[in-house]
């Protein structure tokens, strides 16, 4: 395990690195002179109306409701396709009914019109 | 028979050699980030019959240094509103996983060192392309957080929309490279390069021509360009969800952007169309490898320069609606060839 | 070696998890949740059981991570939530109290060095966790994953119900 992990926590240390220490030096080379109206949210030069954290439209969340249930259907797959040729058929017809069965709930989520972004 | 290097057979000699690949890799992995955005400014200024970049050196050659020295001067603005903890980290949450991803794509055979086989890839997981993906999902965060924490209107709808848009090609690219797996019986992108480097006719491409190009649009919409470049359209969202970052911190968001274009271009290239593999011969396997890569960037490029920007219903549609039900349409039809081929 | 990197995992995600109860901003906690999730899946790496790290990291912290965050950021709960909840602190300290000792007893009782079974550390090396999963999960536990799609089916349901009452 270590041999294939150590790489990729040193490639971690060398990004975070690189990215705090670039944030860090610009912070003492560049210039400072803040004003009220600078560090005031943009808004295409007009005072700023409100504040930006309202509701948001329900839309947003329907996508990350179904985006988990997917996301963990294509998880099932992956097991599955690396054993694929190994199941033969048999593996053909049980990811077949699985698939079948979410296929219904895709097709349940598309009449309801919970994909129409209106 | 050579042994392949270990820390159990050789910890010294592992670890320099990783630390000189690592060192390699990302050198040259920044190095393509800076240019990049020099030959996309060029490429689209000529064919737009602009110049581009003319003044800083020959054909505007230094442009990408004086970019990156100006930024390191430029005032570090936090807004006065911001959530200031989520609003420095958004900027290094976005980069991160976009440079970490790029340590299991393998760029060349093996080499003998010391009596040792080494493996030209910073590391060979046997779950290579469910960490990608896994790292894929962790950049999510980095934009939802900088337009959260921006507390301006502009940054949060472009987060938000460049959240929901991501995810959701997330789905339909994680469905499409299922069918890769389905022909190569493992995750390991080392591994999946060998099985093409027969010849040209074993890449994947010819196998999965339909995988292969639902992959290229998914990511183009993961790495949020052109024509899926609505979290940034500043005809309507100014700059998206980095409008409050300036100096090195929008720097970040920019080098990320195009470092996930080399990681998208380079996992491409991997899974279907044979990595460092031909069509040079072995020893070239860089070559083969950047080639490739640079084509695959080159052709995000072009688009870029083509197509306009979709609406952002359409832009929804087409991945629930048109992606996800090809991709798994390609699954059934991948299945149903290969189980009748046994 | 690997001791001492354990024990450093370890403390991260001991911190962040204290963080995300400690947090002011729901924000912030949720981001502690991610860490603790991440270490998670660093423990399931050296636990041999790469598969499941990346499982950990791709639907945890990549897709219901992602929701909490929207909920978080897009409700905009306001002040009321900022309110510091100190109701019910007693039955907590009690509840959390007997985890603890449940946990503590079956650490002590149960054997936690070494994995016994037919998956061994050198199974797992030379066939590869992904596999030895699919070998099994498509085999011998059929059912179960064919139940999980009827589960995941109603999730689906009811996300739409949920959120579109109107239709």
């Amino acid at each position: 395990m270590l041999d294939s992990y150590l790489p990729i926590i040193t490639l971690i240390v060398v990004a975070l690195g690189f990215a705090t220490g670039s944030i860090i030096f610009s912070r003492l080379v560049g210039q400072k002179k803040p004003s009220e109206v600078k560090l005031a949210p943009y808004e295409c030069g007009m005072p700023p109306v409100g504040s930006a954290r309202e509701r948001f439209s329900v839309k947003f969340y329907i996508i990350a409701m179904l985006f988990i249930v997917f996301d963990i259907e294509v998880v099932f797959m992956y097991p599955w396709a690396v054993m694929f040729k190994r199941l033969g058929m048999f593996g053909f017809v049980e990811m077949g009914v699985f698939i079948l069965i979410l296929l219904v709930g895709y097709v349940y989520v598309w009449k309801k019109g919970a994909l129409e972004w209106e | 028979m050579t042994e392949m290097l270990s820390m159990s057979n050789n910890a010294p000699l592992f670890v320099g050699m990783m630390l000189l690949k690592l060192a390699v890799v990302f050198g040259v992995t920044m190095g393509i980030v800076a240019y990049a955005t020099w030959v996309e400014r060029k490429v689209i200024g000529h064919m737009q019959t602009r110049l581009g970049p003319m003044r800083t050196g020959w054909h505007g050659l230094l442009q990408p240094i004086a970019d990156g020295l100006k930024l390191f001067f430029k005032e570090d603005i936090i807004p006065t509103q911001a959530s200031k903890v989520p609003f420095l980290l958004a900027p290094m949450m976005i980069l991160i996983p976009a440079l970490i991803t790029i340590a299991v794509v393998p760029f060349g055979p093996d080499v003998t060192v010391k009596g040792f086989l080494v493996p030209l890839q910073i590391t060979d997981l046997n779950i290579g392309v469910l960490y990608i993906l896994a790292m894929a999902g962790l950049g999510v965060y980095g934009i939802v957080l900088a337009g959260w924490s921006s507390n301006s209107k502009y940054a949060l709808l472009g987060g938000v929309r460049a959240s929901a848009q991501m995810i959701s090609y997330e789905l339909a690219a994680g469905i499409t490279i299922i069918a890769v797996f389905m022909l190569s019986e493992t995750l390991s992108l080392r591994e999946i390069v060998a099985l093409q480097s027969g010849s040209v006719i074993d890449w994947y491409v010819f196998k999965q021509p339909l995988a292969f190009g639902l992959f290229l649009i998914t990511g183009l919409a993961e790495i949020n360009r052109t024509p899926f470049d609505m979290p940034e359209a500043e005809s309507e969202l100014v700059s998206g969800f980095c409008t409050e970052y300036s100096s090195m911190k929008y720097a970040l968001f920019f080098m990320a952007e195009y470092a996930n274009m080399i990681v998208i271009a380079a996992i491409a290239a991997t899974l279907f169309l044979g990595g460092w593999s031909g069509p040079l011969p072995e020893s070239l396997g860089v070559v083969n490898l950047l080639g490739k890569v640079f084509a695959i960037m080159f052709f995000f490029i072009w688009l870029r320069a083509t197509l306009p920007r979709v609406r952002y219903d359409q832009l929804m549609q087409l991945g629930w609606k048109v992606l996800i039900p090809l991709a798994l349409a390609n699954l059934a039809v991948t299945g149903l060839v290969v189980v009748l081929q046994q | 070696m690997e001791t001492i990197f354990f024990y450093l995992v370890a403390l991260v995600a001991v911190v962040s998890g204290f963080l995300v109860v400690r947090c002011q901003s729901p924000v912030n906690s949720a981001l502690a949740l991610v860490n603790t999730f991440f270490c998670l899946a660093v423990f399931y790496v050296m636990l041999y059981a790469p598969f499941m790290a990346a499982i950990q990291v791709i639907v945890y912290a990549g897709a219901i991570m992602v929701l909490i965050l929207f909920v978080i950021m897009l409700l905009n709960l306001g002040t009321e939530a900022r309110k510091r909840y100190t109701h019910g602190v007693v039955w907590a300290a009690i509840a959390s109290l007997l985890v603890l000792v449940n946990v503590v007893f079956f650490i002590k009782r149960g054997r936690v060095t070494g994995a016994e079974g037919d998956i061994t550390d050198y199974l797992i090396k030379t066939e590869g966790h992904t596999e030895l999963i699919g070998k099994a999960l498509y085999t011998e536990f059929l059912l179960p994953f064919e139940i999980a799609s009827i589960l995941l089916l109603v999730a689906i349901v009811g996300a739409v119900i949920l959120a579109k009452k109107d239709v």
